[in-house]
């Protein structure tokens, strides 16, 4: 395993909501990063479509968004959301899993531009369109845990 | 578990009758897995997200996962429209922006929407989360919703 995907499947696994949602990671390499969020209903947000809620999805890539930033760093950083943004395309079908991609498309001293897809059997047909602009707080004081230096951002 | 089309009808009207959402929100499955409470006072609503260990992200502050901040915001600006519109269906998602302001932790977490703009096919609400008070908002966000 690389020391990329590595990191990516250390930080998903220390976020307790994305473990109780069962994602995992499926690639992590210099490129991007994929997590899959499986079905269940659980997180269906319409009882007669049993349709996907948004929010599981907007966590998804939330999370992706978050997580794919250890792709593009040289050494695992706390990175808060600032702000994300998400289009829905079309809604997920339901019974299948959904994909979360995301790629940094710029990396700056303070902030950090994500963007991304949901999807489901094909990345080019996407449920969601997503971007996410996230905070530079400096390199964590012990690598691969959490914690902050400071406590006043981030979610 | 999953209901009919006529089933959500008769919840959402008992829910309007009785201005006790508790029925409704039993009835989203999402809604119930992250815990959220509805309260409706009058002609205006306030949601409830209390405090609940797998709703943690970061577990060192710890923090509520923003994405569950997120999702409870969303579920909050889609019930406030099935509250005040005449329509009995669940309206659809159409786009979703949200900024965090401030660390969401883990403690009970509130937020009220407001409706800017009702249309025929859109509806375009702003909601505000908090912890503390009103006034200092953990995020903001804004959802446009499909109507028809």
């Amino acid at each position: 395993m690389s020391e990329i995907e590595l990191r990516a499947r250390n930080f998903l696994s220390v976020l307790r909501h994305c473990q109780h949602l069962q994602m995992t990671v499926e690639q992590a390499d210099e490129q991007g990063l994929i997590i899959k969020l499986p079905y269940s209903d659980n997180i269906v947000g319409n009882p007669v479509t049993g349709v996907i809620h948004g929010g599981a999805i907007t966590t998804l890539m939330d999370t992706c968004c978050g997580i794919s930033t250890v792709c593009y760093l040289p050494e695992f950083e706390i990175c808060p959301t600032l702000d994300l943004r998400i289009d829905y395309m079309h809604p997920a079908e339901p019974g299948k899993p959904i994909f979360g991609f995301a790629e940094c498309y710029r990396v700056t001293p303070t902030v950090i531009f994500t963007r991304g897809v949901a999807y489901q059997d094909d990345r080019a047909e996407p449920i969601a369109h997503v971007v996410g602009t996230f905070m530079r707080m400096g390199k964590a004081v012990n690598p691969g845990s959490l914690k902050a230096h400071g406590d006043e951002e981030g979610a | 578990m999953s209901l009919s089309e006529e089933q959500v009808q008769d919840i959402i009207s008992r829910s309007r009758e009785t201005g006790d959402y508790g029925e409704l929100v039993e009835a989203i499955p999402y809604a119930k897995m992250i815990g959220m409470q509805v309260k409706r006072m009058g002609n205006e609503a306030f949601f409830c997200l209390p405090s609940a260990q797998n709703n943690i992200g970061n577990p060192v502050l710890p923090a509520l996962h923003g994405g569950v901040i997120a999702g409870f915001m969303e579920q909050s600006a889609m019930l406030h429209l099935m509250m005040f519109m005449n329509s009995e269906v669940f309206p659809k998602i159409i786009d979703f922006s949200v900024d965090y302001l401030r660390a969401g932790l883990y403690r009970d977490t509130y937020a009220t929407c407001q409706v800017w703009r009702q249309g025929r096919r859109v509806g375009n609400v702003a909601i505000t989360a908090w912890q503390t008070r009103s006034s200092e908002p953990i995020a903001t966000a804004r959802a446009h919703f499909k109507l028809d």
